[in-house]
């Protein structure tokens, strides 16, 4: 029985080996020498580099780096595509570093990766005056920093956008609202259509994922609350945090919002919309084109229009800010290049290109008054609107457990498994410890 | 090392041969299984980059906590999850595998029945197994979404990937769907090698289906079904794709210690990670053992009765295969 019995041992052994490699591979995380000293490093040395980013869909990006190569032989650019899943390309992005690989030059980092990055010595301090950062978005500039010092350099930013059917509203014979309690009424107007009997009121993003935080975060801000003070220090337990949260609750309990919306991402709320279920929504600005396609797959094509956020009372909504920076790994050769190439990267013409190709939000403010651009992408004043009273989800060095721990009470609060009031009081325990 | 040398210069030879034409294999037992284990068990026992100092940079290199990490995964804050993940996981495998066991068996019999079209019913039974997992899951995703195929066919909306008893059952189902066939497989390979005269002996003695299946198919197919049965054991306990893929991360419903210590790893906690991990090795360990001592599960048994009967013809085995020093 001795064979049989270390035979099945033997398999256990096999069976947990994949498992184990998750933490065998972090072993040069620590054990290595301490990284580096706090003085921002000079950016020496050209040649060949990389851009590691998640999947470059309308293929400007190749477009924009064959050009940058056909002027500069010597120092070419080779672009390697990440997953699409933003977690994905966090893991990918972390494993590299911790083995200090200098495979990886440029970072396409997502906004809220700037401070585990920057705090972890994975990316280096970029030089101030380089950059003509005055003619950036100033909230999305403030997404590259941490701690005062310059980490990255905005390539796209992101806002968030009420989408609404402006065919309906002008049936019913309401304006799009300003208010969440705007919102409510003109929906009942809405619904009071015989052809509209059925429909939802409104949607964003509810399923536990990156997307309930910035739709909590939002309906926080637009209630005059905040998730963090200027100082960093969490604040959810407040009136205003919980005005905001239960606005949302409320809406679940009484239809407002469809059921089913607690399951819904990006992708879920834009079928549901173009489907014409909906009223509202609020979506990022990437599905204007898509839902406006006449290809059939949108049945509200050209029957809709966007609008600034709802508030609770005075103001206008806040927008959680999203969007892209490119930062330089600490582990790179040829850091001088990657500097040129950010720079040409975020030019004005780049980011034009860009627009025009993807409909990615730019961080530069003169392209969001360009006429001519203002008339492929009706929306980039609102969105400009968005951006710039936007706020930034919390800068957190283990941002990954700030997300999860607001992920877990807006999420309680929102299936009705705790109320309100108990949901943000152990989120505020929670973040004071993950914060301080 | 495996060798019994009792039995003079001749054997002891034999030995010392059969163990320089082994090592190979133990070394690269040593590189893929050896070195993993012993890593993940050192890197259990520390804790890395937990701080932050005044300029904000996070402290570099790692501390000895001692079993810290395991402490903190029985008592504490992080106690509950632990459970939770525990209870999960031997939930998923005892109902699934139960449920597999039955339902692969009677796909097997049905495979081994059947007289016409033979291959396209045994393919057709194969293609769950044949589908990558997370495909798998993101195809399940799609029936069980709100608006989707399951909801459609019970007529009401169950919202399948919420939390609670729906998003365990959701995760059954499709693992089910998905692995029977597996069983069926393996138990179709044990029906085929049952002589036919055992049956129509059977008959001969008025011996009914159900008594034929029950006194000599299962009992003939038993060795192979316990075996099969044991890899899904060890297969489900380290479920991670499709509770991930389908219901998402950090649901507390489908929450298994793959999951547990994989967030904990992204988290960059690698210390409880590897802890997680190597518990749950124990655990898959346990379970392996008390298979092959309660129900002689026997991986390699043929080969190994194959052996033994070679050898007793001449003299004793020299070597006995199968004993490995992982």
């Amino acid at each position: 029985m001795a064979g049989s019995k270390t035979t099945g041992l033997r398999m256990a052994a096999l069976a947990c080996v994949g498992l184990l490699a998750v933490s065998c591979g972090s072993d040069s995380g620590g054990s290595g020498s301490p990284g580096g000293t706090n003085a921002a490093p000079a950016l020496e040395g050209r040649g060949e580099i990389t851009m590691v980013t998640g999947k470059d869909t309308s293929n400007n990006m190749q477009r924009l780096t064959d050009e940058w190569n056909a002027q500069h032989p010597n120092e070419k650019v080779r672009i390697v595509e990440l997953p699409e899943s933003a977690d994905a390309q966090r893991q990918q992005l972390v494993q590299n570093a911790q083995v200090k690989s200098d495979s990886y030059t440029i970072l396409n980092l997502d906004v809220v990766w700037t401070a585990e990055f920057a705090a972890n010595r994975w990316v280096v301090e970029l030089p101030r005056d380089e950059f003509d950062l005055e003619n950036f978005l100033k909230p999305a500039v403030d997404t590259a920093e941490y701690r005062g010092r310059l980490y990255a350099v905005p390539v796209y930013s992101d806002g968030g956008l009420l989408y609404y059917r402006k065919d309906l509203l002008a049936k019913a014979g309401v304006q799009p609202p300003k208010t969440w309690d705007e919102l409510t009424a003109a929906c009942q107007k809405v619904k009071a259509l015989p052809e509209a009997a059925a429909i939802g009121c409104y949607t964003g993003q509810f399923e536990k994922f990156e997307g309930l935080t910035v739709n909590f975060a939002e309906a926080v801000n637009s209630a005059g609350g905040t998730i963090v003070d200027e100082s960093g220090k969490p604040t959810v337990d407040t009136p205003q945090a919980r005005a905001g949260l239960d606005k949302l609750v409320r809406g679940f309990q009484s239809g407002v919002i469809p059921q089913k919306a607690i399951t819904f991402k990006e992708e879920d709320g834009r079928r549901s919309f173009q489907a014409g279920e909906l009223v509202f929504m609020r979506q990022w600005p990437y599905q204007w084109a898509l839902a406006n396609k006449t290809d059939g797959s949108s049945q509200v094509a050209g029957k809709f229009d966007v609008a600034p956020l709802p508030s609770d009372g005075a103001g206008p909504g806040v927008s959680s800010l999203g969007g892209h920076n490119f930062a330089i790994s600490a582990f790179a050769r040829n850091k001088a290049t990657a500097l040129d190439f950010i720079k040409y990267f975020t030019n004005d013409v780049s980011q034009r290109s860009n627009l025009l190709a993807t409909s990615q939000a730019p961080t530069r403010t003169k392209l969001y008054d360009d006429p001519e651009l203002g008339k492929q992408f009706p929306y980039l004043p609102i969105l400009k609107q968005s951006i710039l009273s936007a706020k930034p989800r919390p800068k957190a060095v283990r941002y990954g457990d700030v997300t999860t721990a607001i992920q877990e009470a807006a999420y309680a609060a929102l299936t009705g498994a705790k109320d309100s009031g108990t949901a943000l009081r152990e989120l505020q325990v929670k973040l004071q410890d993950l914060l301080k | 090392m495996t060798v019994l040398p009792r039995r003079g210069r001749a054997a002891g030879e034999a030995g010392r041969l059969a163990a320089l034409l082994l090592s190979p294999t133990f070394v690269v037992l040593g590189l893929v299984v050896g070195y993993p284990l012993v890593a993940a068990l050192r890197e259990s026992l520390y804790q890395t980059g937990q701080t932050v100092d005044a300029e904000g940079f996070v402290v570099q290199g790692e501390r000895f906590v001692g079993l810290d990490n395991y402490a903190a995964m029985f008592s504490g804050p992080a106690a509950a999850r632990f459970w939770n993940a525990f209870g999960n996981t031997t939930f998923f495998t005892v109902v699934t595998v139960a449920a597999e066991v039955v339902i692969g068996v009677a796909m097997a019999l049905v495979m081994h029945q059947a007289l016409r079209w033979r291959g396209i019913v045994r393919a057709g039974i194969l293609v769950p197994w044949a589908i990558p997992t997370a495909v798998s899951a993101i195809l399940w995703q799609w029936i069980f979404q709100a608006d989707g195929v399951a909801n459609a066919i019970i007529g009401s909306q169950v919202l399948w990937t919420t939390e609670g008893w729906q998003a365990k059952a959701a995760v059954m189902i499709a693992d089910i769907w998905k692995t029977a066939p597996f069983i069926g497989l393996l138990v179709l390979a044990g029906l085929q090698i049952i002589p036919r005269d055992v049956y129509e002996a059977a008959r001969v003695d008025g011996a009914g289906p159900v008594r034929q299946f029950f006194s000599i198919t299962l009992p003939l197919v038993r060795p192979v079904l316990v075996v099969a049965v044991l890899f899904r054991v060890l297969d489900t306990l380290r479920m991670f794709d499709l509770p991930f893929v389908l219901i998402g991360n950090r649901k507390e419903s489908v929450e298994t210690l793959t999951m547990l210590a994989w967030d904990e790893a992204s988290n960059l906690r690698f210390g409880p990670a590897a802890a997680y991990a190597t518990v749950l090795f124990g655990y898959v360990a346990v379970v392996a053992l008390v298979f092959v001592k309660l129900l002689g599960a026997d991986v390699i048994g043929e080969a190994r009765e194959r052996i033994r009967k070679d050898r007793a013809r001449k003299e004793e085995p020299l070597v006995r295969p199968g004993v490995v020093h992982a």
